[in-house]
């Protein structure tokens, strides 16, 4: 609901809020550059009617002082029965030059108000204005939600590139963005008398003036207990009127001055409703507060980027999103699913569940894991499929299920069943949809099947499922589910260094291209200065499909597609159907691969040192990290391998970035050497080393296996117990990350 | 081209003690090209002692800028029945203003004077951009203005 509120407005008022936002921008510089010419004399050195008598000796034919907000002193006149303005020295009263505001400021201040469509384009505008206000807030809640609290508003950002940064430059921005748009949907308002009217009395006009001749101007008794910095406007009778009189306005008041004895014949002070407006036109333009009006026009420059990488990231997760065909809404359906799914694919599997009950004459509802609602109407059954993160994690669209199951008190009517993904080799297998038929069954949520799991994604166990639940239900239930293959590319293997061989660990770092033929790119690639490779970084996965193989394998990614080259590496296990495929490879063959994103798994941006821990293969994304530190970024490598003469994985490459800064420290410990060591126990060992370059908020990054990764943790919770925290700690400060296979 | 035959003649009439006849008369304000957004006009007249008597026009649709036109917002007080029904668009930068109007004839030759003020949005505001004697031999005559206005004139 809440990212609704903040997409569709945002995706439908993007243009707009940028066009303000850019016009804005430019414009928050007038009020400092107005600021920078004028000439601002201290309080009390200099009156009205002191300037006024220096005034008269220069401008004859003067009809007219205005002074700005900026405190630019602007003089209109007649002479030779000309008219002119003229912007003058406040302490000489001498004219500094005609005063000629720039056309183009008054252009883009066009565009900022009216689109340059007037009355229209101010109703543009002010709604635009408006939807500013919803986006700031709903993005402010959204962020809060995403980082888990206001607190945590400025633990760091995660997610892809679009979203780190949309997060970044939201949050920098936010209050910034709220001023402007709340002044300026009140500014909107007022121009539309949409609230009380801005104009407030104006002083009565005196009908009496004193007999006699008016008296020298510099000497009428109210120009002299008036401080220019007080003046905003001071108009002089015109010649020959029978009135006669001045008007005044100050920043207190206005009213009409007796040429005669100088005295008020009317004042009035302003109103709070004055005094309000002038404040909200001060706040919105900066005419008066040039300082804010540059904090304001910073923050409005965040505008494009938000507006463009906002529709990026929306587009993205309704791409991802599976579509799913005649979908009832939550409170129709009799059957619902409920989806936990980290890359899609249990999605997949609902959707073929979801198109079966339809088929058999159900209303069905399907849904992410964290929509789970806290009513539905008319359901009887609910389904919950969901995959595992890590170790025994809630996938993505599963993150805020249990949070949600706890706030739900009332004993649902409808039973539930649930069914977990995952892959019977790791110990943690289904470990999530366990915890979630755990914690349904201590709220005592009627059960429907016991939970169920399916390894590997193989359909048929998929299918058997199916036949049980169909027995359940008293239907023909068929689930026969085609795995979605995800769009592949083809690469060629062109290098390959091989390590490990005489240490039982056969290893390879391969490097794949784009093959020969398909090597010509694009017009658009070679524009965006592309080489064909799907987009990927360091850190990234690819996921490869071996050949009698439906289920991809992936591998974490040491090189990013910039650098022309898609590099992994492997390590052969006996059994393994990919690494066997993938070591055994010649140089020139060939591999279907698509990209799957880990954009958290990334070295923090910042000071920060970063400690790199891996074991083996493990080194691969890390090295892709140290690769491309250009900036000398502190790296502090953490390796495990068997033998420095064997298995010594990137070792000249390793010594290069040592000499050029790129890497900081390489620690690198072997197991099948005089020291028999492995890397935990190096990290216990460097333990106070550790603790310090964790208090200087060091980011660690940990891949590797599974036990390795274990390991770690231990001997790292052990480091930093001294500290008062441990590695939970750290994770929840995205201080710590794990890439484990 | 606007026409119209003015509640102007009427408004005359009671001010003054007898009803003559109206005569048709086309004023036409052409503008310089002062670079601004749309200006906003009024036309009135004055009588000899420079006294606002009548609005003949105002360009400009948002009353509340009116204040800008100064004498004549003064002299009118800007009330709304001194303006309705004789108001209309702002005039943008190097365009021209034209307005037929019944005038009464006891206005004619009688001393009273057209005054133009004009006002731009973050520019100056002029009283009397022009000033032109209302008068039989000033018909057809080109009057410069002061501000805004390039020229002036009239024809009955």
């Amino acid at each position: 609901m809440l990212r609704q509120l903040h997409s569709l407005p945002g995706l439908i008022a993007a243009l707009f809020v940028m066009v303000l936002a850019m016009t804005g921008a430019i414009l928050s510089l007038d009020p400092a550059l107005e600021r920078m010419d004028a000439v601002i004399p201290a309080t009390g050195q200099i009156s009205v009617a002191e300037l006024t008598g220096k005034l008269t000796k220069n401008y004859p034919g003067i009809e007219q002082i205005v002074r700005t907000p900026s405190g630019t002193l602007i003089v209109y006149f007649t002479r030779d029965d000309q008219v002119g303005i003229d912007q003058v020295d406040p302490r000489s009263g001498q004219a500094i030059g005609p005063y000629e505001p720039s056309s183009f400021s008054r252009w883009i201040k066009n565009l900022h108000r009216s689109l340059l469509a007037d009355t229209p384009g101010r109703v543009v505008v002010g709604i635009t204005a408006l939807v500013m206000i919803v986006l700031v807030i709903s993005g402010a809640f959204l962020l809060a939600t995403r980082m888990g609290g206001w607190r945590q508003l400025l633990q760091p950002a995660r997610g892809s590139l679009s979203q780190r940064l949309h997060i970044r430059f939201g949050r920098v921005a936010m209050i910034g963005l709220l001023i402007s748009a709340l002044t300026g949907t009140y500014l909107s308002a007022s121009t539309f008398s949409l609230i009380s009217e801005r104009l407030e009395a104006d002083p009565e006009l005196p009908l009496v003036v004193s007999a006699g001749p008016p008296a020298v101007i510099d000497t009428l008794s109210v120009l002299k207990v008036t401080d220019l910095n007080n003046l905003r406007e001071l108009v002089y009778p015109y010649p020959g009127d029978s009135y006669g009189i001045y008007s005044m306005t100050t920043d207190q008041g206005a009213g009409y001055i007796d040429p005669i004895s100088g005295e008020w014949l009317s004042y009035q002070t302003h109103d709070s409703t004055h005094m309000f407006y002038e404040l909200m036109y001060m706040l919105h333009t900066g005419e008066g507060l040039w300082w804010l009006g540059i904090i304001l026009g910073l923050a409005a420059m965040s505008v494009p980027v938000m507006a463009l990488t906002g529709p990026i990231i929306w587009w993205k997760r309704y791409k991802s999103k599976p579509k799913i065909a005649a979908n009832s809404g939550a409170n129709t359906a009799d059957s619902v699913i409920l989806v936990g799914s980290e890359s899609n694919t249990t999605w997949g599997f609902a959707k073929t569940l979801h198109d079966s009950l339809v088929q058999a004459g159900h209303r069905v509802h399907t849904a992410s894991m964290s929509q789970l609602a806290s009513n539905y109407r008319c359901a009887q059954r609910m389904f919950i499929l969901t995959a595992t993160y890590g170790d025994g994690d809630a996938p993505t669209s599963a993150k805020q299920f249990l949070q949600r199951l706890g706030k739900i008190s009332k004993k649902p009517e409808f039973t539930t069943s649930v069914l977990g993904f995952g892959d019977r080799q790791y110990p943690q297998f289904c470990g999530f949809a366990k915890e979630v038929e755990k914690a349904l069954s201590i709220k005592g949520w009627p059960q429907l099947l016991p939970i169920d799991t399916i390894s590997r994604q193989s359909p048929q166990e998929f299918a058997r499922w199916g036949i049980a639940l169909g027995k359940v239900l008293g239907i023909e239930l068929t689930l026969a589910h085609i795995p979605m293959q995800p769009h592949t590319t083809t690469l060629v293997l062109t290098e390959r260094v091989d390590y490990g061989v005489d240490v039982q660990a056969p290893t390879a770092v391969l490097r794949f291209k784009m093959p020969e033929q398909d090597n010509k790119p694009s017009l658009f690639n070679r524009l965006l200065q592309r080489n064909g490779l799907p987009h990927f970084e360091a850190g990234d996965l690819v996921g490869i499909i071996a050949p009698g193989s439906q289920v991809p394998r992936f591998y974490s990614l040491a090189s990013a597609s910039k650098d022309g080259v898609l590099e992994i590496c492997v390590r052969q296990h006996p059994d393994g159907l990919c690494s066997n495929f993938l070591y055994r490879l010649a140089l020139g063959g060939r591999i279907e691969i698509f990209i799957q994103s880990n954009p958290d798994f990334r070295p923090a941006s910042g000071k920060a040192p970063i400690v790199l821990i891996s074991a083996g293969t493990g080194i691969g994304p890390l090295m892709g990290f140290i690769r491309h530190n250009w900036t000398h970024h502190p790296m502090y490598l953490y390796w495990g391998g068997r033998s420095p003469e064997s298995d010594f994985l990137y070792e000249p490459e390793l010594n290069i970035y040592l000499k050029d800064k790129r890497l900081t420290e390489l620690n690198a410990v072997f197991s099948r050497t005089s020291e028999r060591a492995y890397v935990q126990e190096k990290i216990t060992l460097d333990g106070e080393k550790l603790r310090k370059l964790i208090k200087n908020d060091a980011q660690i990054l940990v891949c590797g296996g599974r036990d390795m990764a274990n390991s770690i943790k231990t001997a790292l919770n052990g480091v930093i117990a001294p500290l008062g925290i441990d590695v939970t700690t750290l994770k929840a400060q995205g201080r710590y990350r794990e890439d484990v296979y | 081209m606007r026409k119209l035959t003015l509640a102007l003649a009427i408004a005359a009439s009671m001010a003054l003690p007898s009803l003559t006849q109206a005569r048709e008369v086309t004023f036409n304000t052409v503008l310089q090209n002062y670079g601004g957004d749309g200006a906003y006009i009024a036309l009135y007249l004055v009588d000899a002692d420079g006294k606002y008597q009548h609005t003949l026009w105002v360009a400009g649709k948002k009353t509340k800028y009116y204040k800008h036109l100064p004498d004549w917002a003064r002299g009118s007080g800007l009330r709304s029945s001194e303006y309705d029904g004789v108001s209309g668009a702002s005039v943008l930068s190097g365009k021209a203003l034209n307005i037929t109007l019944g005038v009464a004839d006891e206005l004619i030759d009688t001393g009273y004077e057209v005054r133009v003020d004009t006002a731009v949005e973050d520019m100056r505001d002029n009283r009397a951009d022009v000033s032109a004697p209302l008068t039989t031999d000033n018909a057809g005559k080109l009057f410069s203005g002061r501000g805004y206005v390039q020229s002036f004139s009239y024809t009955f």
